[in-house]
């Protein structure tokens, strides 16, 4: 569950005031709204990234607001993906459980699982560069979920895609929530990605997020 | 409409696609190559014309005679030393201070910015004097007293103040160096970390400093080869004594003030064929090819 109480921050000039919405546990949530509102400041204040005013975030009944970013069990992607190019594949996607200093036989296990599940396993050996985009977001899903988050935040991880591989990366998402019951929270900007993926639709405007139902008009 | 009209039409068009006509083409694309060529061809053609004049006005002889030298012997050795300990822990310094000054905001950091910058600005003998004076204060005393009962030998005219003359300039560059590579990488990247479960510090020790490698091998190259070029703050912080604190600079000052220029022009060719080595060795080793990174 991601509970945002009447949250306030404020970035530069730019400021939210008294921000609240919630997302039921193992829901797929999209968060839609104009490009600057400040979804992403929202979604990097849930993942601890960006410094609160006042208000609260609670994940998974846990009071996390002062909490740093590697104590709250959250998986990110950005919306370039930000993959480390100095590691492999390999390595970006077993990054988090070697932070956690698992043994390496765990991390491969982990690697290959995922590796499957996400259709990259002739990928492991090979360096960032000259992955397409398509790999790259394949490649930043499974480095957040290596470690099994119970919240997975997903920063437009498909604006930057062409159709085919958007709905292969749309299909991907459908199955890793099928499988892994992980509460997500992805901004986008597309309603007919919205509908395809989530059961729960809320809309960022003027400062103030508010639900929409999912079906109908926007 | 008459057919000279749409002729006269047509020229003008033409006339309007390519404003200034052929001349005027020429210039903004082959002229412009040629005119860069040139530019650069005049500087790379001095360069090279100083070496070929260092090479022709010396012979194999004065090569093996200052070879031969003990006292050159001495400076090569210690010049190669001090640049290395010099450059390694610029980059040690340059480092932290770059990361410091690429990541945060604190409240006079346009200042710290400038005072970075004064060891490149300064006139090298006036970062020597500034060095030898503040030895001299109370505190430097005291500083050096306790550098002496810990490794047996002061730093004012002694080997210790060569790679601190050395490392105090040098720095400079590499903090420079180091600023701009952190710039240049992402703060993505160490966010996503974080929320990977790294502290800050391991963020910064996992992903940002193996993303800062080249940066890291070129903030090195840079420190070395300014360290070997060094000779106004040591001549003043460390005097030039043969056999004690004599680099390869204060080789080519002492012969060319004894008259003897064949040896100067040798032992400015040899730093060449030092710094060239050296410089070509760091960025073989450090290259990707070399670390069997394959993309």
């Amino acid at each position: 569950m991601i509970s945002v109480k009447k949250l306030n921050l404020s970035v530069g000039e730019f400021a939210l005031q008294n921000v609240s919405f919630e997302v039921p546990t193992r829901s797929y949530c999209a968060l839609m709204g104009k490009t600057g509102c400040g979804k992403t400041t929202i979604l990097e204040a849930v993942c601890g990234l960006r410094n609160v005013d006042s208000g609260s975030i609670i994940l998974m009944s846990r009071e996390v607001t002062s909490l740093p970013p590697a104590e709250r069990g959250i998986g990110f992607v950005p919306q370039d993906g930000a993959l480390f190019s100095s590691m492999t594949v390999e390595e970006n996607l077993g990054f988090s459980l070697a932070v956690r200093n698992r043994p390496k036989g765990v991390v491969a296990e982990r690697v290959k699982e995922l590796a499957e599940l996400l259709g990259i396993s002739s990928l492991l050996q090979r360096r960032i560069q000259g992955l397409s985009g398509g790999e790259k977001q394949r490649v930043a899903l499974g480095r957040a979920l290596a470690f099994e988050p119970g919240i997975l935040c997903l920063d437009e991880p498909l604006s930057a895609l062409d159709d085919d591989t958007k709905t292969g990366l749309v299909d991907l998402l459908a199955r890793v929530r099928e499988e892994t019951g992980v509460t997500t929270l992805h901004i986008t900007h597309s309603l007919q990605e919205a509908r395809s993926l989530c059961d729960m639709l809320l809309v960022m405007e003027d400062g103030q997020v508010r639900e929409l139902p999912v079906e109908g008009e926007a | 409409m008459s057919q000279p009209d749409v002729t006269s039409r047509r020229s003008d068009a033409a006339k309007a696609g390519s404003p200034g006509g052929s001349i005027s083409r020429w210039l903004g694309n082959s002229g412009f190559l040629v005119a860069l060529i040139l530019v650069g061809s005049f500087y790379v053609i001095m360069l090279l014309a100083m070496l070929a004049a260092d090479l022709t006005w010396t012979a194999p002889g004065d090569f093996i005679k200052a070879l031969s030298s003990e006292e050159i012997q001495y400076s090569i050795r210690l010049s190669l030393m001090s640049c290395t300990v010099a450059a390694i822990l610029s980059v040690w310094v340059a480092v932290p201070i770059g990361y410091l000054m690429s990541r945060f905001n604190f409240f006079g950091k346009g200042f710290v910015d400038a005072i970075l910058d004064i060891p490149i600005v300064l006139p090298p003998l006036v970062v020597g004097l500034s060095l030898l004076v503040l030895f001299s204060t109370t505190a430097g005393v005291w500083v050096e007293e306790q550098f002496k009962a810990v490794f047996g030998t002061g730093i004012t005219y002694q080997i210790p103040s060569v790679v601190l003359a050395q490392f105090m300039v040098a720095c400079a560059f590499a903090v420079r160096t180091m600023r701009t590579t952190f710039d240049q990488i992402s703060v993505r990247q160490e966010d996503v970390a974080l929320t990977l479960g790294c502290s800050r510090f391991q963020a910064f020790w996992r992903v940002t400093l193996p993303e800062a490698r080249n940066g890291l091998i070129t903030a090195l190259t840079l420190a070395w080869a300014r360290s070997l070029g060094e000779f106004g703050p040591i001549l003043v912080f460390s005097g030039a004594t043969r056999m004690k604190t004599e680099v390869l600079p204060t080789t080519v000052h002492l012969e060319l003030t004894t008259g003897d220029l064949e040896a100067a022009v040798a032992v400015s060719l040899l730093m060449v064929v030092c710094a060239v080595g050296v410089l070509y060795a760091i960025r073989h080793f450090g290259s990707d090819r070399a670390m069997g990174r394959v993309i």
